[in-house]
């Protein structure tokens, strides 16, 4: 995936073709993880720290992997595909560590737990245009398809594709797994991009894919959790079931909400002129070093400098003011309430 | 493009165009397409120093910061505030969007910077 695509005018374009219109992503390099045998839900269970026995046959949720301290393997989108039949799908960057890890500690549940995502092209069409677009290549009634569930079906000729209404833009939109060889993978993305034509789609790369995510506040692997930032620091607490039985991390996470947060992930919007970075420093009004930026950019849609932080819980409060040393200058940024994006609602 | 023989250009993608002692400084039409939609632009304040070959400022797009470099040495006597407010300027013509003019101290150091020509080539080679 590129950073941006010169077809399509660049990041900003992309990214707003996706709040406005739609735009098409190739995100096979992400990995697919499937879970079967009698004992899946365990499996899946003891890994993954959200509730999966939850899931209805059809339903996905946002989860995510940890290690024993409670800090974070990887984060994945679950998928319920049967009674004993999971798919978890996870980031590009960590595919290898993350298959090996929940092979490891699958391996005393009778299931198997394979690597899957050779098989399958992912791309995903996203925007307030993403169901009409792929309503014309498909038979499925995509408006009976809601938001986090999937369905299989006929997608370009192509019978039994999953279709999820799944994605990572704060937008509407789905995401479809076709197969990998390359005359269908280019035919199947040559045929989104003639149904997105006339709703002005563009193909979208990593840089829009940032900004996108980053308006909605979704996490990043190795910005905004990573494996020494735990559950409760993420404030992913409503991903995580302390109630279900034990989990990977569950101990640690247990012990750390009793100690109490030590920090805690804010969205920053710039006050003054600058623009806050990925790893730049922050600072409280007094002038001392208090926490560090995530993730911070220039925010194509809603026109603003935004960014996440991990700053001390004090300093936490909506309103707050404290600096963010840009190239030697500290520049006053604000805390704000997230996402810094929510997608209008639909109106019937 | 053809690059205006009027200038002279830097292998960090400045260009310099000389009246008399006063040197007026942007960045080239290549720059701008390789950073893209360019949204912030941070400039010395008039009467500031600058040095050849050292950073007087930086230039960023969404997805990454650059450092512009002085092409010769002097005092910042005007600076173009305008860009604060709509540095898309740079990208609609990087060629004709000055950022800083500059009272030459040493007009021998132009001497060394490339010729529209040179400055062809070597982007060029780049690509």
């Amino acid at each position: 995936m590129p950073v941006e695509y010169p077809s399509s005018g660049g990041l900003v374009k992309e990214h707003l073709a996706v709040r406005t219109g739609v735009g098409m992503f190739d995100v096979s390099h992400m990995g697919d993880i499937l879970i079967r045998g009698p004992q899946a839900l365990d499996a899946v269970q003891w890994v993954s720290m959200n509730d999966a026995s939850k899931l209805q046959e059809g339903q996905a949720h946002y989860s995510a992997l940890l290690y024993p301290q409670g800090t974070f393997v990887d984060d994945v989108i679950v998928h319920k595909m049967g009674a004993n039949d999971y798919l978890l799908v996870i980031n590009a960057g960590t595919r290898e560590k993350d298959h090996t890890w929940v092979r490891q500690n699958v391996s005393k549940f009778r299931c198997h737990a394979d690597d899957v995502g050779d098989y399958y092209t992912q791309i995903a069409i996203q925007g307030p245009k993403a169901e009409a677009t792929l309503q014309k290549l498909t038979n499925v009634d995509l408006k009976q398809i809601k938001n986090y569930w999937f369905k299989h079906g006929t997608v370009c000729g192509l019978p039994n594709t999953l279709i999820a209404r799944t994605g990572y833009t704060a937008e509407d939109g789905f995401e479809i797994y076709v197969p990998s060889d390359v005359p269908t993978s280019e035919r199947v993305w040559n045929e989104v991009t003639e149904a997105g034509k006339e709703f002005g789609i563009v193909p979208c790369g990593l840089g829009a894919r940032n900004t996108l995510r980053l308006e909605g506040k979704m996490a990043l692997y190795g910005h905004e959790i990573s494996d020494t930032i735990n559950v409760w620091e993420a404030n992913l607490d409503r991903y995580c079931k302390m109630e279900k039985a034990d989990f990977i991390g569950r101990a640690s996470l247990e012990k750390a909400k009793n100690e109490g947060l030590k920090r805690i992930l804010v969205g920053l919007e710039a006050v003054d002129r600058g623009i806050p970075r990925d790893g730049y420093k922050v600072f409280d009004k007094s002038g001392n070093e208090i926490g560090y930026v995530t993730s911070g950019s220039p925010a194509p849609f809603l026109k603003k400098n935004i960014a996440l932080a991990y700053v001390p819980p004090s300093q936490a409060e909506v309103g707050n003011e404290i600096l963010v040393e840009i190239r030697g200058q500290k520049v006053m940024c604000k805390v704000v309430p997230t996402p810094f994006y929510k997608r209008p609602k639909k109106s019937t | 493009m053809a690059y205006s023989k009027d200038y002279k250009y830097t292998k960090e993608h400045e260009w310099i165009q000389v009246q008399g002692n006063v040197g007026t400084v942007g960045i080239t039409d290549h720059a701008q397409e390789s950073l893209g939609d360019i949204v912030f632009v941070e400039l010395p304040k008039p009467g500031a120093q600058v040095a050849a070959g050292s950073s007087f400022g930086s230039v960023e797009s969404v997805k990454a910061v650059s450092e512009l470099y002085a092409p010769a040495s002097g005092k910042v006597t005007a600076v173009n505030e305008e860009l604060n407010q709509t540095p898309e300027a740079i990208n609609k013509n990087a060629q004709s969007a000055w950022m800083i003019k500059i009272e030459l101290s040493n007009p021998k150091e132009l001497d060394g910077l490339l010729t529209a020509e040179q400055y062809e080539a070597f982007i060029a080679e780049e690509k």
